[in-house]
């Protein structure tokens, strides 16, 4: 129970954070993103931001054993860059750079009274179902070719 | 659009920042917003339990709606027609799960601990957005 609290907590916090700082807005994303044209750098700051208390906890969490509502932390142990992430990233960026969205800020914005909003967050479970049913072994079998 | 205050813009990174920091302190969960989705929704099946990923994703929207009545209202403003929003939706949805991640949990939470996955992913996007942009609007539109 506590831990569902917290969830909802930290997940009110995080769409805020996505809120003041114009996350949401897709044209300022876009702004950001054309570093070619005339590059709009609000969104560093939205990064170095965010990365203070999150290095912060990290570093936190190397001294501490267990988190204190949990038994245990779930931090991915995975350290190899294969094809899989790579073409994942990539695919991601474009879909990102098309429109000005990712996820966080998709779903936070749906209630900020635009419809497209409403189109990309469908379009984009559509596109996480297709994955679930997809068949990738093309891009396992070949990660190893980065590996070495 | 109206130029935002960096000031503003800090404060903002800080608040995702510090939801990133409670959720791994208190529940040992790392802050990804796709992964979250994915399991709210029972696309994944492994992570945390289904209700706290739903109500991680739910509390978004709650955070931005109380955001935009008591502090300041963001303007949102989404330039691409349609199909190209389809496709964009597309796109992320499919490219976050193949890559393990997006802007929150890779960029947000995995280059906070240095994760080598994390740190490759984040240059991927990036790269592949500011490219993506410099192609549609110096390339094609220009």
């Amino acid at each position: 129970m506590r831990n569902l609290i917290a969830a909802l907590l930290t997940g009110i916090i995080f769409g805020a954070g996505l809120a003041l700082s114009d996350m949401v807005n897709p044209a300022r994303v876009l702004a950001f993103l054309d570093l070619f044209g005339a590059w709009d750098p609000t969104l560093a700051f939205v990064m170095g931001g965010a990365l203070i208390p999150s290095a912060l906890a990290y570093a936190i969490m190397r001294r501490i054993r267990r988190p204190l509502l949990h038994t245990a932390f779930h931090i991915p142990e995975n350290r190899v860059v294969d094809r899989q992430l790579l073409v994942g990233g990539a695919i991601f960026g474009i879909g990102w750079g098309l429109v000005g969205y990712c996820p966080g800020p998709a779903l936070a914005g749906l209630v900020l009274g635009t419809w497209q909003t409403w189109a990309f967050a469908a379009a984009m479970m559509v596109g996480m179902w297709l994955h679930s049913v997809t068949d990738l072994s093309i891009f396992r079998g070949r990660s190893n070719a980065l590996r070495r | 659009m109206e130029p935002l205050n960096p000031l503003v813009a800090l404060a903002g990174g800080a608040l995702i920042g510090t939801a990133a920091a409670l959720l791994l302190l208190l529940s040992g969960r790392v802050a990804g917003v796709s992964g979250m989705l994915a399991r709210a929704t029972g696309i994944a099946d492994s992570g945390p339990k289904q209700s706290h990923a739903l109500a991680f994703v739910l509390g978004l929207p709650i955070g931005a709606i109380l955001v935009s009545a008591f502090v300041r209202t963001p303007e949102v403003i989404v330039t691409s027609s349609i199909p190209l929003i389809i496709a964009g939706g597309l796109l992320v949805g499919f490219g976050t799960r193949l890559g393990n991640g997006c802007t929150s949990g890779h960029g947000v939470c995995g280059m906070a601990r240095l994760s080598p996955r994390s740190v490759a992913a984040t240059a991927t996007f990036m790269g592949a957005g500011f490219l993506l942009v410099g192609v549609m609007r110096h390339v094609i539109g220009g």
